[in-house]
């Protein structure tokens, strides 16, 4: 029998289990997503009066992406550990790529109605040129494929979904809650500015935050920004390529 | 060659932990071959490898002529496994889970809808088709996992104990369903449960320690066996008159293996002493415990890698 097999087929397959009949048949899980990278919003906006609103919506708008990332650590840990869904799918014609591709668009479609609600609210209280919307979504999507695969390269090498959350708490405050992504890097004193430059979405919040003009840095620091962040996101790429497990060794 | 073939397959994890040994042997491309083994013996490690999850460490398997290492691509287009623990996601439905299933295999959205509703008739599972799985029974969850590769068109299909934790009814649904296929596809399964090997295989394995130490129908196990009988004595008698016979432990009396010849002769010398037995044909019970047991002297008498 010949089969003219479709990798949209096979996207729409992770996209249908993780996203589109999780959300139908599970619709808490949506609430959670939006919920989370709004509290932190909420937070900044009430501590500085208003005046971080911008700040605060640009921060919320890479966390979401970096939330994809956990959020698809956690599924992917699930479906491979609990489920074996993964091992169902290594044994079967779809590759690593097109299954990891489909659960990161999955995640997107998650993201999406957040994405939604903060694009709403930068256009009320950032008014974004063209150019400064084009520089955000460059960083979005870098942050987001950077997100996806260490999500994707942590859930093949976690033996079980409790060892998951371990990495996923550890992510989440590393990438996203403790560095100045919600807020400018200069209200974090010296010399401890210099730990927040560990993460990558510091560079990522850095050129979203000059952009936009919440903070001024010099072009070669901003080109520096914007070389450290592909090189991470490249970096990670290519370590998950070597190192992440679809045939097991 | 089409159907399974393996040669000198090793698993060794750590440089020394040896999962799996040297195991040869071929399987036509139909009907079931069941591995059998106590937990550890190798037999997820062997299905894991031949569904191209695991490499090997040496050896080599081709599936329908496709080699496992070097042709994954094309192994995986003619096989599917539903691994040991495999769960139905519960927050899918049958229909769901079978369908995705069918475009992860790249099929086109129309024909895996079609394909579904085959595989969920196939496997009477139809009115369940729009119900959530966490809902299902463990049987019928059991049987949304078997529909999901069946609706392939994959027709080599590995099942890694499909049976453990089900209830008898649910397990003899399922053999009965199992054996109604084996006429078109090679099933191969792993089990625990000897009845069930016995019940469904045309070729059974059993493997120990990672060594595959018996492969064949329960006819041959038991003519290579050489003590096709099992003679069960159901009070205590002289253990002189048993020397020379293999006995196995049995509560309240004896149990005796033995030859054509020695089983007529043990009979006829039981009744006329009017001691009470009952004999059967050696059973993979019997067949299982007699080479587990003593794998090395199977081996010796192999003269080989544990083969015999």
């Amino acid at each position: 029998m010949v089969i003219k097999r479709s990798i949209m087929s096979q996207l729409l397959a992770s996209v249908l289990i993780n996203a589109i009949y999780a959300m139908q048949n599970y619709p808490i899980m949506l609430i959670n997503t939006i919920l989370a990278p709004f509290s932190i919003l909420v937070i900044i906006v009430l501590i500085s009066h208003g005046g971080l609103i911008g700040v605060g919506i640009e921060g919320a708008l890479i966390m979401t992406t970096i939330t994809a990332g956990i959020g698809l650590q956690g599924d992917l840990s699930h479906l491979k550990n609990d489920m074996k869904l993964q091992d169902m799918v290594v044994s079967s014609p779809t590759s690593s790529a097109t299954y990891i591709v489909g659960m990161g668009i999955s995640e997107l479609i998650f993201a999406a109605p957040v994405i939604v609600l903060l694009a709403i609210l930068a256009g009320i209280y950032i008014h974004p040129t063209l150019m400064q919307t084009l520089i955000l979504a460059s960083v979005m999507v870098i942050t987001f494929v950077f997100s996806i695969v260490l999500g994707y390269l942590l859930s093949t090498l976690t033996s079980d979904v409790v060892q998951s959350w371990g990495f996923s708490g550890i992510i989440s405050i590393v990438l996203s809650t403790l560095p100045p992504v919600y807020y400018p890097i200069s209200y974090i004193p010296m010399p401890f500015r210099y730990l927040a430059y560990i993460s990558p979405t510091t560079y990522a919040a850095q050129i979203v935050q000059s952009a936009i003009g919440f903070t001024h840095i010099a072009p070669v620091n901003l080109y520096a920004d914007w070389i450290v962040l592909i090189a991470i996101c490249i970096a990670l790429i290519i370590v998950a390529y070597k190192k992440a497990q679809w045939r097991e060794s | 060659m089409e159907g399974l073939l393996c040669k000198n397959l090793s698993k060794i994890y750590d440089g020394k932990i040896h999962a799996l040994s040297k195991v040869s042997f071929e399987f036509p491309s139909h009907g079931i071959f069941a591995m059998i083994g106590r937990n550890g013996a190798g037999k997820t490690t062997l299905i894991r490898i031949l569904s191209t999850e695991l490499m090997p460490s040496s050896g080599s398997a081709t599936i329908n002529g496709f080699d496992i290492v070097s042709e994954p691509k094309k192994v995986r287009e003619a096989i599917a496994i539903v691994p040991q623990e495999a769960r139905a996601i519960p927050w899918l439905t049958p229909r769901q889970t079978i369908l995705c299933y069918l475009l992860y295999r790249g099929f086109p959205y129309k024909d895996a809808a079609r394909r579904v509703k085959e595989s969920l008739k196939k496997l009477g599972i139809e009115r369940h088709e729009n119900t959530l799985n966490r809902k299902l029974s463990g049987g019928t969850k059991r049987k949304v996992m078997v529909a999901t590769v069946l609706a392939s068109e994959a027709k080599v299909i590995f099942l890694d104990e499909p049976t453990t934790g089900l209830d008898p009814i649910s397990r003899a649904d399922l053999w009965a369903m199992l054996s109604g296929l084996k006429k078109d596809y090679l099933i191969f399964l792993t089990t625990h449960y000897l009845e069930e090997a016995e019940y469904l295989a045309d070729s059974i394995g059993i493997m120990d320690n990672g060594r595959l130490l018996a492969i064949g129908s329960m006819d041959e196990l038991r003519r290579r066996l050489g003590q096709q009988y099992s003679i069960r004595i159901m009070q205590s008698y002289k253990p002189k008159a048993l020397k020379g016979f293999r006995t196995v432990g049995f509560e309240g009396g004896h149990q005796v293996m033995a030859s054509e010849k020695k089983a007529f002769m043990l009979s006829n010398k039981l009744i006329k002493e009017k001691v009470k037995f009952s004999i059967n044909p050696a059973s993979l019970e019997d067949v299982f415990y007699t080479v587990v047991k003593r794998p090395i002297t199977m081996e010796d008498e192999a003269g080989g890698d544990g083969e015999w």
